[in-house]
C-alpha cells in the first residue's frame, strides 16, 4: 500500500461555526485505490469534514490537497489569490477559488446524506446532466446542436453506465419515483458520471435493510474495480464498514480519536467506549 | 432526448411553424384592422410580444428557478434602443422637440439607401438584435452583484434595478438620447411594414411581430432542450447537488439571466414596434407583474404554457372581456356594473383563482409535444434512441 | 446659513415621510420575519385605506370615519392573509410571493374600477391638516406630528412584542417556524396577529401620508409600499428598530434628492436645474442594492447560515 501515491491529504483542518467547533484539527491521508471509512457518532463532524474537502465550506484553519495539489486552504472565499501569503503560497497550483464545481472538475465527486437527486428529471437525465461539465460546447453551439457527436457519445456513455449500475430498465422513470435503494444507487452513478478519481459517499447505506446493505457492499467493491476510483465513505453500518474498508478514521466531537485497519479499530478501546458499544445497543 | 429521437419530430415541428406563419401572413391580408375581426390582429400582435416576454421570463424564473422581477426594465432598454436607432432623420427633430438629438443614425434608413427595401428589413433586424444586446449587457452588469442573492432578495433587487433604469431614461440630462420623459415615435413600426410584390402592397403588420416572437421562442426552446437547459433545471431542482456535479453556479445563473434579458430586450423592441411608441413610464413594475401572471397562468416551467397563457391574457383583456367595460356582456346589459375597469377586476379574480386553486396553471410543466406523446405511450415509441 | 435654510425644509419633510414609511415598513418586516414572504399587497392595502377614508368621510363625521377606516383596513389585512396566503402555507415560497402579487393586482384593479381611475381628493382632517409655520417654513401640522406619533407607536409595539404572550409567540415563530409549531404555538393565530398589527399601522400611516398629498389614485400604494419594503431590508429584515431607522433614512434621502437641484444651486455647486429630482424614487433602490451587496442582512439583521 505504502508505495501508492497520496490521493487526498487533509492537514490540520479545523472548521468553526460561530462558537461551535465542528471539526477540530483533523488530519488524514487517503492513498490511491483505497477505500477509507470515516465513522463516528452523530454530530461528530463527518459530513462537515466532507463539506470542507469538497469545497462547500472554507475551513477556519488547515488545508486539503487532492491528487498532488493543494486545493483548499484557510482563506476567505473569493480573496484567495490576493490575500494568501502563508508559508505554502508557492504550492498553489489550484484554479481560482475552490468551489465544489471546480473540485468536481478536478476529479472529486460526492453523494449526499439526504439524497439530492434532481426531482423533475428522469433517471437518464440525472446522469446526463452530470456529464455537462465534460462538454466542450458553449451556449450557441449547444442550442444549434453543433456538437451532435459529443451529445450522442455522452448519451451512449450514460446508457453504458446505467447498464453497469443496473438501472437501465428504469432510465425513463422520474428519479424520485424510484425506491430508496435505487435512488442511492443512482446518486452514486451520477457521481461516477463525472469520471472522478476520488468518490466521497456520505452514508450510502442510510435507511437500508441488511439485504440492501449487503448488495451495496458488493456494489461499492465493484465500483472500485470497474471505475478505478479511490473511495472515502461515511457510514454507520458497521458490517459494511468492516467488510469493505482498507482503513478507518474515527471521529468524535470533531476530533480524530483513532485510525487504523478494521481489525485495529475493532480492538481499540477508545473507539469501543466512544462509539461502537453505543451503536450496537441502539441497533439491536 | 430531442435530437437523437426525432428527426421526424423536428420536421413535423418545422412544417407546423411554417404553416402557422403562412396562416398569420394570410390573416394579415384578409382582415382589415377596421373589421370586426380586427381585434384578432391586435391580439396576435400584442399576444406574440407578450408570449416572447413571458417565455423569456420563464427561462429564468421557471427553468433556472431565479425569481427575478426586472423584466420591464430590460424590455424598456430594448424598446428604447430599437426606437432610437430606427427614427428616420427627417422625423428626428420633430420627435426630440425639447432636445437636440444626440444620436442621428437610423440603421434601416442608412441601409435602405444602399440596398433598398431589403436594407430596411435588414436594418430593422439589426436594430432588434442591438436591442437584445443592450439589454443583455445591462443584465450582465446587474447580474455581477445581484445573482449571488437568495430568492426573494434577488426579486426585490432586480425590481429595484428596473426602477433605476426607468428613472435614468427619464432624466432630462439624458434627453438628447432618450427624449427625457417624452415619448419616442415615428420609428420603424409594424403598421408601416409592407411587402411590395408586383405593385400590390401586402401588409406585414401582424406577420413581422409574430415572426420575431416565433423565431425567438424557437431559439429559447432549443436552449432549454440543450445541455445548458438541463443544467439550468438542475440548478432549479437542487442547487447544491448541481454545484457538486460540476455545474458552475455563478456562470450558469449568469448565462440564464443574460439570455433571458436578451430576449426580454427583443420583446421590448417588438412591443415598441407594435405600439408605435416607446415611453419609459409604460415599463413599470406592473408590467413585470402582468408578465409573471401570464407565466403563472400557463404554468411555471412550460414554454407552451407561457405562450398559451399570454395569448389568453391578451385576448381576454383586450377582446373577449371588453364587454365588461362597456355595459354589455354576453347579452346582459348592466351599465352600472359593466363599466370601465370591471374587466380587469374579473380578470384579476380569475388569476387569483388560478394562483390559489390551480397552482400548476394550464400546462403544469408539460409541453405541447408531451400531450401527443402520452397517447402513444402504449405503443413502443422508443425506436430511435441511440 | 442660506444653505441650511434651503436644506432644512427638505430634511423636515423627509423625516415626516420617513415616519410614514416606517409605519408601513413594520408590516413588511413583521410578515417577512414570520412567513419569509414579501407581502407585495401591503402597499395596496395602504392605498385602499386611503380610498376608504375618501368614501367614508364623505358620508360620516370624521370621529366615526377614522376608527372605521382603521377597523376595515385591519379586517382587509386579516382576510387577505386567510384567503390568499394561508392555503399556500406548505407551497414553495415563490407561489406565495406570486399570490401576493396577484392580490396586489386585484386590489389595484378594484380601486381602478371603483374610482374610475380618477384622483380622489383626500378629506382635510381638522387640526392635523392645518398649516403651520416652523423654522420659517410653511407646512401642515401632520409633518411635525408624524415622527412623534411613529415613535410612540413603535415604542408601544416593541413593548407588546417583548412583554406579552402573543409577542413572545411572534418572536418564537420568527426564530424557528417549525419548532414553535411543535412546541404548541398556534401558528395561525400568531400570523393573523402579525397581519392585524401590520395593517393597523399601515392604516394609521395612510391617514398621515395622504393628508399631505393631493389625493389617492389606484397606484398610490405601489411606490410607498416598495420603499417601505426597501426600508425594511435596509434596516435588516425582521428587525423593527431596523425598519424604522431604514424608513427615516430613505424618507430623508428621497426628500433631499427632490430638492437637490435647489440645494446645490444655493451652495454654488451647479448653475442651473439638472433634474436630479427624477431620481428621488430610484435612489431608494440604489440604497437597496448597495446594502444587499455589502451587507445582505441589512443594518441590524441577523446572520443565518444555511445547511448542506
Amino acid at each position: 500500500m505504502s508505495e501508492q501515491k497520496t490521493m487526498l491529504l487533509v492537514e490540520n483542518v479545523t472548521m468553526q461555526f460561530g462558537g461551535v467547533v465542528a471539526v477540530n484539527n483533523l488530519s488524514m491521508e487517503v492513498r490511491e485505490g483505497e477505500i477509507v471509512a470515516i465513522i463516528g457518532p452523530n454530530g461528530a463532524g463527518k459530513t462537515t469534514a466532507f463539506n470542507v474537502i469538497t469545497g462547500v465550506y472554507a475551513p477556519t484553519n488547515g488545508r486539503v490537497s487532492f491528487d498532488g495539489r493543494c486545493v483548499v486552504e484557510n482563506y476567505p472565499r473569493g480573496k484567495m489569490k490576493k490575500n494568501y501569503l502563508g508559508e505554502n503560497a508557492g504550492l498553489y497550483t489550484q484554479v481560482k477559488e475552490p468551489t465544489p464545481d471546480r473540485l468536481t472538475a478536478l476529479g472529486m465527486a460526492r453523494t449526499f446524506q439526504n439524497i439530492r437527486l434532481w426531482k423533475s428529471m428522469t433517471v437518464f437525465d440525472n446522469i446526463l446532466v452530470a456529464k455537462h461539465l465534460k462538454r466542450s460546447s458553449n451556449l450557441f453551439s449547444a442550442a444549434f446542436r453543433m456538437n451532435r457527436e459529443e451529445e450522442a457519445q455522452q448519451r451512449r456513455e450514460v446508457l453504458a453506465l446505467l447498464e453497469i449500475v443496473g438501472l437501465a430498465d428504469v432510465k425513463d422513470e422520474l428519479a424520485t419515483s424510484l425506491p430508496y435503494g435505487k435512488q442511492r444507487r443512482l446518486e452514486i452513478a451520477r457521481a461516477l458520471a463525472t469520471k472522478p478519481k476520488l468518490l466521497l459517499l456520505d452514508e450510502p447505506a442510510a435507511g437500508m435493510n441488511p439485504q440492501e446493505t449487503q448488495e451495496l457492499t458488493q456494489f461499492i467493491g465493484q465500483i472500485r474495480k470497474d471505475f478505478d476510483v479511490t473511495i472515502v465513505l461515511i457510514e454507520h453500518h458497521m458490517d459494511l464498514v468492516m467488510d469493505i474498508s482498507d482503513r478507518i478514521y474515527v471521529l468524535d466531537f470533531g476530533r480524530l480519536i483513532a485510525q487504523g485497519t478494521p481489525e485495529e479499530i475493532q480492538k481499540n478501546e477508545k473507539v469501543i467506549d466512544a462509539y461502537l458499544g453505543v451503536v450496537d445497543d441502539a441497533e439491536n | 432526448m430531442i435530437e437523437t429521437k426525432n428527426k421526424k419530430g423536428a420536421w413535423i415541428a418545422f412544417v407546423c411553424v411554417f404553416l402557422f406563419l403562412a396562416l398569420i401572413f394570410a390573416l394579415d391580408q384578409l382582415i382589415k384592422p377596421t373589421d370586426k375581426l380586427g381585434m384578432l390582429l391586435i391580439v396576435l400582435q400584442k399576444g406574440s410580444v407578450y408570449a416572447l416576454a413571458a417565455v423569456s421570463m420563464n427561462l429564468l424564473n421557471g427553468y433556472t428557478g431565479l425569481f427575478s422581477l426586472g423584466h420591464a426594465g430590460f424590455m424598456l432598454l430594448g424598446a428604447y434602443t430599437y426606437a432610437i436607432f430606427t427614427i428616420p432623420d427627417k422625423s428626428r427633430d420633430a420627435v426630440y422637440q425639447y432636445f437636440d438629438a444626440a444620436i442621428r443614425f437610423s440603421i434601416p434608413e442608412q441601409l435602405s439607401n444602399h440596398m433598398g427595401g431589403f436594407g430596411t428589413a435588414l436594418g430593422v433586424f439589426i436594430a432588434l438584435v442591438l436591442a437584445g444586446l443592450v439589454a443583455a449587457l445591462m443584465a450582465w452588469l446587474i447580474g455581477l452583484p445581484v445573482l449571488r442573492l437568495k430568492s426573494d432578495y434577488l426579486a426585490i433587487a432586480t425590481l429595484g434595478f428596473a426602477e433605476i433604469i426607468r428613472a435614468v431614461f427619464q432624466w432630462s440630462k439624458l434627453g438628447p438620447v432618450t427624449n427625457g420623459s417624452n415619448l419616442l415615435k415615428n420609428f420603424a413600426r409594424a403598421s408601416k411594414f409592407k411587402l411590395e410584390i408586383a405593385g400590390t402592397k401586402l401588409s406585414l403588420s401582424t406577420f413581422v411581430p409574430v415572426l420575431i416572437a416565433t423565431v425567438c421562442i424557437i431559439l429559447i426552446v432549443l436552449i432549454v432542450n440543450s445541455t445548458y437547459g438541463r443544467a439550468f433545471k438542475a440548478i432549479r431542482d437542487d442547487e447544491i447537488a448541481a454545484e457538486a456535479m460540476g455545474i458552475n453556479l455563478a456562470k450558469h445563473k449568469m448565462i440564464s439571466f443574460v439570455t433571458s434579458s436578451f430576449f426580454a430586450g427583443v420583446a421590448g423592441a417588438t412591443l415598441a414596434m407594435v405600439l408605435s411608441i416607446a415611453q419609459a413610464n409604460n415599463f413599470k413594475s406592473a408590467m413585470t407583474y402582468e408578465i409573471l401572471l401570464m407565466v403563472v397562468l400557463g404554468g411555471i416551467g412550460s414554454i407552451t404554457g407561457s405562450v398559451i397563457g399570454s395569448l389568453l391574457f391578451v385576448a381576454a383583456s383586450e377582446w373577449w372581456l371588453r364587454g365588461l367595460d362597456s355595459g354589455k356582456f354576453l347579452g346582459i346589459e348592466a351599465p352600472n356594473i359593466f363599466r370601465n375597469g370591471f374587466r380587469l377586476v374579473v380578470f384579476s379574480v380569475i388569476i387569483m383563482v388560478v394562483v390559489l386553486f390551480f397552482r400548476k396553471g394550464i400546462m403544469g410543466e408539460k409541453e405541447l409535444p408531451d400531450l401527443f406523446r402520452k397517447k402513444k405511450k402504449e405503443a413502443p415509441a422508443k425506436e430511435g434512441q441511440a | 446659513m442660506d444653505a441650511l435654510k434651503t436644506t432644512l425644509p427638505y430634511i423636515i419633510s423627509g423625516i415626516s415621510v420617513g415616519g410614514q414609511y416606517a409605519l408601513i415598513a413594520i408590516g413588511y418586516t413583521m410578515v417577512y420575519g414570520i412567513l419569509r414572504l414579501i407581502n407585495f399587497a401591503h402597499g395596496d392595502v395602504f392605498m385602499v385605506a386611503g380610498l376608504m377614508m375618501v368614501y367614508l368621510a364623505a358620508s360620516l363625521p370624521l370621529y366615526l370615519a377614522i376608527p372605521l377606516v382603521i377597523l376595515l383596513t385591519v379586517a382587509l389585512g386579516f382576510t387577505i392573509e386567510r384567503v390568499a396566503y394561508k392555503p399556500l402555507r406548505t407551497a414553495p415560497r415563490m407561489s406565495v410571493m406570486i399570490s401576493a402579487i396577484g392580490v396586489s393586482y386585484l386590489l389595484q384593479n378594484l380601486a381602478l374600477y371603483i374610482t374610475g381611475g380618477l384622483n380622489k381628493n383626500y378629506p382635510a382632517i381638522p387640526w392635523i391638516s392645518d398649516r403651520i409655520s416652523i423654522f420659517g417654513m410653511e407646512t401642515s401640522r401632520v409633518t411635525v406630528i408624524t415622527p412623534f406619533l411613529t415613535i410612540i407607536l413603535v415604542a408601544a409595539l416593541v413593548q407588546l412584542i417583548n412583554h406579552t404572550k402573543i409577542g413572545m409567540a411572534m418572536r418564537a415563530v420568527s426564530r424557528d417556524f417549525e419548532t414553535s409549531q411543535l412546541m404548541g404555538i398556534q401558528i395561525n393565530r400568531v400570523i393573523s396577529a402579525t397581519f392585524i398589527i401590520g395593517t393597523f399601522l399601515a392604516a394609521v400611516g395612510s391617514i398621515l401620508f395622504f393628508t399631505n398629498y393631493p389625493g389617492v389614485v389606484p397606484t398610490s400604494g405601489a411606490m410607498p409600499g416598495l420603499k417601505a419594503f426597501v426600508a425594511a431590508v435596509f434596516g435588516g429584515i425582521g428587525s423593527i428598530p431596523g425598519a424604522v431607522i431604514g424608513a427615516f433614512i430613505i424618507g430623508i434621502a428621497e426628500s433631499v434628492i427632490k430638492g437637490l437641484d435647489t440645494i446645490l444651486i444655493v451652495n454654488g455647486a451647479i448653475d442651473e436645474q439638472i433634474g436630479l429630482a427624477t431620481f428621488s424614487d430610484a435612489f431608494t433602490f440604489v440604497l437597496l442594492i448597495i446594502i444587499l451587496v455589502f451587507k445582505p442582512t441589512g443594518l441590524f439583521g441577523e446572520k443565518s447560515t444555511d445547511k448542506v
